[in-house]
């Protein structure tokens, strides 16, 4: 493996993190615009609340690492996507910028008023941002991103068929984690009627996610033609295995056995997360800028790798303690309903 | 890599309007970031230190105000966390010429911050979240590195600043940059001055605003102790460090003057190369001169070269093109010296009443300035800010890229400004309003809190 080939593998496996993490956290925002009227939703907001306080704050850097990576070792890739696709990129920080601070000052506030205010722009946001993101990927992936310095069109490059379907896959996908997530946190936190309510909607959230997958694969092979047959050829497995587990964790919820429907839903999207590299390795931007092409200096690769290194010595134990901290209290406290 | 000259190459140049639109959201959200980086920089000292009396004593107001400020923590990382995250968007979605051809040139100390961030995030959710359930010593020391981590993170960012106005560690080819040597490029000449007049100044914003705070509230009659405490320990910190400041500051200007003579130059407001240059106060400028300035003759060579006859250099040494807007940069420069030295009066009075009867001033109008002092601080970071980036103009890059070539080609970044200002107004209305809900309400408010059962008075 040569020195860019590790930095693209660890900005991914960044990715997939956030997509995990952070995923679960739109999600989450998702079902509390979903959760009814404020009397009847508030179990529901204060579960949600509970689950994700604590780590939220952790699982955003995820993101800013990936893009720090990206711009030091691809930078003319960064360069690239971030000029062709500013706009759907700065509703995506927007939608950032309201949901942390709505979600901080929910907390805050004290009136009925106040709360459903900071509780509509975190709810609205949550469903902004990771559309958005998503319709970024997919035009990343139908190669409507030209290197070159706003060298694709601005409006078509994210308004197609591959960025509206992936925009809405991320979206649902999202629901579907946070669902599967909190299914498993209420039974934890001693509320099998929470877990009950988040089961049927997640169960819904993945049937309808099987259907757009499903119908989606016929709009790739017309709009998207070079990514349709990398899925249907060199990432064939991963596209398989993530049906397989996606499946698995419906039946595994259906029997509410939540901690491994929890387990194959993530392993779900991961699968789906290396599809896609895999269906356009080695390129980064179609049609020919392949990652070798792009990547920075051997001396500028060496030295961000050694700072991750060094980064993940001091990050990784305290985070496993924050997880602890945050699982223990959560299985002590109870969350009132 | 042969191909990077063509994956670089722009749809076309940015229309000037678009060129200011970009300058204006990068100057709103960056200004916008600042004070909470400040504040993410300098309130766990605060924090650590009350904590650290409360156990000390077994003092319950200094327990009660590490209570708070670890609340008012909480929310404030919430907001410098995403503001943040919106300024690593703009780098690209603004400056994707600056990005594309230098991004693995600064990548490294952008990355090295990341991780300062990683830490400073994860410590900090777990001393909120272990405030009773840890032993209050352990406790204390999970706060440690919140501290250290949001110091690195600002020491780390301003040496990617400090690269953009003393570039090296690479060499240009065709437009490109290579032989990159990442850390060469991190550790430049800019870097001492830089950094330590920013953490300084961190140290400082924050120790003046959290005081406003308290002594806006004594002003209203809340005189208890920890009312007192609340106003002195910040205080005191932001006291003693300003007259550190105001030294770091004339280093800084001795490095500028070497690195950027230029910069110094218009921030001075000097035109003309010259022995016993005057240092000039105030003024107006209006074409190549300043005029009803306050000049102290050769006051500029004494303070650069310790001799009248150092010859100082002026803007005629470079073409009109290549100069900063001389009437903002001196401006900003005199607002950010003015307020240094006010800040050092305010200072400067309580430590005599101190020094005399141990108490305050009783002058009210020492609390009111007081209670300004925060946003004087404020004043004169933005200020210093405005020095450093408007005066490295028209370059973003000094001497290497010019912001014209940095900005995104793509049309219509002014419906994209109009929108980003909007919400950050919006933002700031209701961060203040949270801000002031905290004072009043001893309930869990930051995110990273956890709920404890409702006390009395509550609902
Ligand atoms: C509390 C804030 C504060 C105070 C009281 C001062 N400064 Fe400052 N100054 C800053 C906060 C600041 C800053 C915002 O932090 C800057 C922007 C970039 C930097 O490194 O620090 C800055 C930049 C800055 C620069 C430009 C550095 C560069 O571009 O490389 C100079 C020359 C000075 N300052 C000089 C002074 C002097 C002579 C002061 C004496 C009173 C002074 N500053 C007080
Ligand atoms: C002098 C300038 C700056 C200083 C001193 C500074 C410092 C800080 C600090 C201390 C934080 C932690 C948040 C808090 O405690 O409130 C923060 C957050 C952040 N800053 Fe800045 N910053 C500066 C400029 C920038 C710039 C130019 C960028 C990007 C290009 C940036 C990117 C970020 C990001 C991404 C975060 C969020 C990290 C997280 O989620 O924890 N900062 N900054
Ligand atoms: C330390 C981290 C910082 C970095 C890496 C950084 C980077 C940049 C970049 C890339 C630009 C656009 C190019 C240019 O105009 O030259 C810019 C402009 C600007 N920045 Fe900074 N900046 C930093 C800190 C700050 C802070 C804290 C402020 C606070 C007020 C600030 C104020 C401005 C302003 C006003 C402009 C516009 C200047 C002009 O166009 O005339 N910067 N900065």
């Amino acid at each position: 493996m040569d020195l860019a080939q590790a930095v693209l593998v660890v900005m991914w496996a960044g990715l997939t993190l956030y997509a995990l993490l952070a995923g679960a956290d739109f999600g989450g925002g998702v079902w509390d615009l979903l959760s009814g009227r404020s009397r009847t939703g508030m179990g529901r907001r204060r579960l949600i609340e509970t689950s994700i306080g604590p780590v939220w704050e952790a699982n955003h850097v995820w993101l800013i690492f990936v893009i720090v990576l990206l711009w030091t070792a691809f930078p003319a890739v960064f360069a690239s996507v971030m000029s062709t696709l500013y706009i759907p990129l700065t509703l995506a920080a927007l939608g950032i910028v309201a949901r942390g601070t709505a979600f901080a000052f929910r907390k805050a506030a004290t009136e009925l008023w106040q709360q459903r205010l900071f509780g509509a722009a975190f709810a609205v946001s949550s469903v902004l941002t990771p559309f958005c993101l998503g319709t970024v990927a997919g035009a990343i992936a139908s190669g409507r991103v030209p290197p070159g310095l706003a060298r694709g069109d601005i409006l078509a490059a994210w308004l197609n068929p591959t960025s509206l379907l992936s925009g809405v896959l991320a979206l649902m996908v999202c629901a579907y984690l946070a669902g599967a997530y909190l299914c498993d946190d209420a039974t934890r936190a001693g509320h099998p009627g929470l877990a009950e309510w988040f089961r049927v909607r997640a169960l819904a959230a993945a049937l309808a996610i099987g259907a757009v997958a499903l119908g989606g694969m016929v709009v790739l092979r017309s709009d998207a033609p070079p990514l349709f047959s990398g899925l249907t050829h060199r990432a064939l497995p991963l596209v398989v295995a993530s049906a397989v587990f996606g499946v698995a964790s419906l039946l595994l919820l259906y029997r509410r056995a939540y901690l491994p429907g929890r387990i194959a839903a993530m392993l779900g999207v991961v699968a789906v997360m290396w599809g896609w590299p895999l269906a356009q390795y080695p390129l980064m931007l179609l049609p020919s800028l392949t990652y070798d092409r792009a990547a920075a200096e051997p001396a500028v690769l060496a030295a961000t790798l050694v700072v991750i290194a060094a980064g993940s010595l001091l990050v990784v134990p305290p985070m496993v303690w924050l997880f602890a901290v945050q699982r223990r209290s959560l299985r002590d406290a109870g969350t009132p309903e | 890599m042969g191909a990077w000259q063509s994956v670089l190459s722009a749809a076309g140049p940015a229309s000037p309007a678009d060129l200011i639109a970009a300058r204006m959201q990068m100057a709103v959200s960056l200004g916008w970031h600042i004070v909470l980086a400040c504040l993410g920089v300098g309130m766990p000292a605060l924090m650590l230190l009350v904590e650290w009396r409360a156990i000390r004593t077994g003092d319950a107001d200094y327990r009660r105000l590490a209570h708070q400020w670890a609340k008012a923590i909480g929310v404030l990382f919430a907001a410098g966390a995403v503001s943040g995250t919106v300024l690593s968007f703009e780098m690209g979605l603004l400056w994707p010429g600056l990005m594309g051809a230098y991004g693995q040139v600064i990548g490294v100390p952008f990355a090295t911050e990341g991780v300062a961030f990683f830490v400073e995030a994860v410590f900090l959710g777990i001393y909120l979240y272990t405030w009773d359930r840890l032993p209050p010593r352990v406790h204390l020391l999970t706060g440690v590195p919140v501290l250290l981590a949001g110091t690195a993170s600002a020491f780390f960012v301003v040496c990617a600043n400090a690269w953009m106005n003393r570039p090296q560690g690479f060499v240009l080819s065709g437009g490109v940059a290579r032989q990159v040597s990442p850390w060469r490029a991190m550790f430049n000449p800019a870097v001492p001055h830089e950094t330590l007049h920013m953490i300084v100044a961190a140290f400082m914003t924050t120790g003046f605003l959290v005081a406003g705070v308290y002594a806006a509230g004594m002003l209203r009659g809340r005189r208890d102790r920890y009312d007192l405490l609340g106003f002195l320990v910040p205080f005191t910190m932001a006291a003693l460090l300003t007259p550190v400041q105001i030294l770091v500051g004339d280093f800084a200007g001795r490095s500028v003057a070497t690195l950027q003579p230029t910069k110094l130059a218009a921030a001075e407001a000097l035109f003309r190369t010259q022995a016993r240059a005057p240092l000039s106060i105030g003024g107006l400028v209006s074409g190549d001169r300043l005029r009803y300035a306050l000049e102290i003759p050769a006051g500029l060579s004494l303070l650069m070269g310790g001799s009248p006859d150092t010859v100082v250099q002026g803007l005629d040494r470079v073409p009109p093109a290549d100069r900063p807007p001389v009437a903002i940069v001196h401006l900003a420069f005199d607002a950010m010296v003015g307020a240094g030295f006010l800040l050092l009066l305010l200072s400067a009075w309580l430590g005599v009443t101190w020094w005399r009867r141990r108490g305050l001033p009783r002058s009210p109008w020492f609390l009111r300035l007081a209670a300004v002092s925060g946003a004087v601080a404020v004043l004169a970071v933005e200020a210093g800010w405005t020095v450093t980036e408007v005066g490295r103009q028209p370059w973003t890059v000094y001497g290497h890229l010019r912001t014209s070539d940095a900005v995104n080609p793509a049309p219509a970044l002014w419906t994209g400004f109009v929108v980003v200002a909007l919400v950050y107004a919006v933002l700031t209305v209701f961060t203040l309003y949270v801000l002031r809900l905290i004072r009043w309400s001893e309930r869990p408010v930051a995110p990273q809190e956890p709920d404890r059962a409702p006390g009395p008075g509550v609902s």
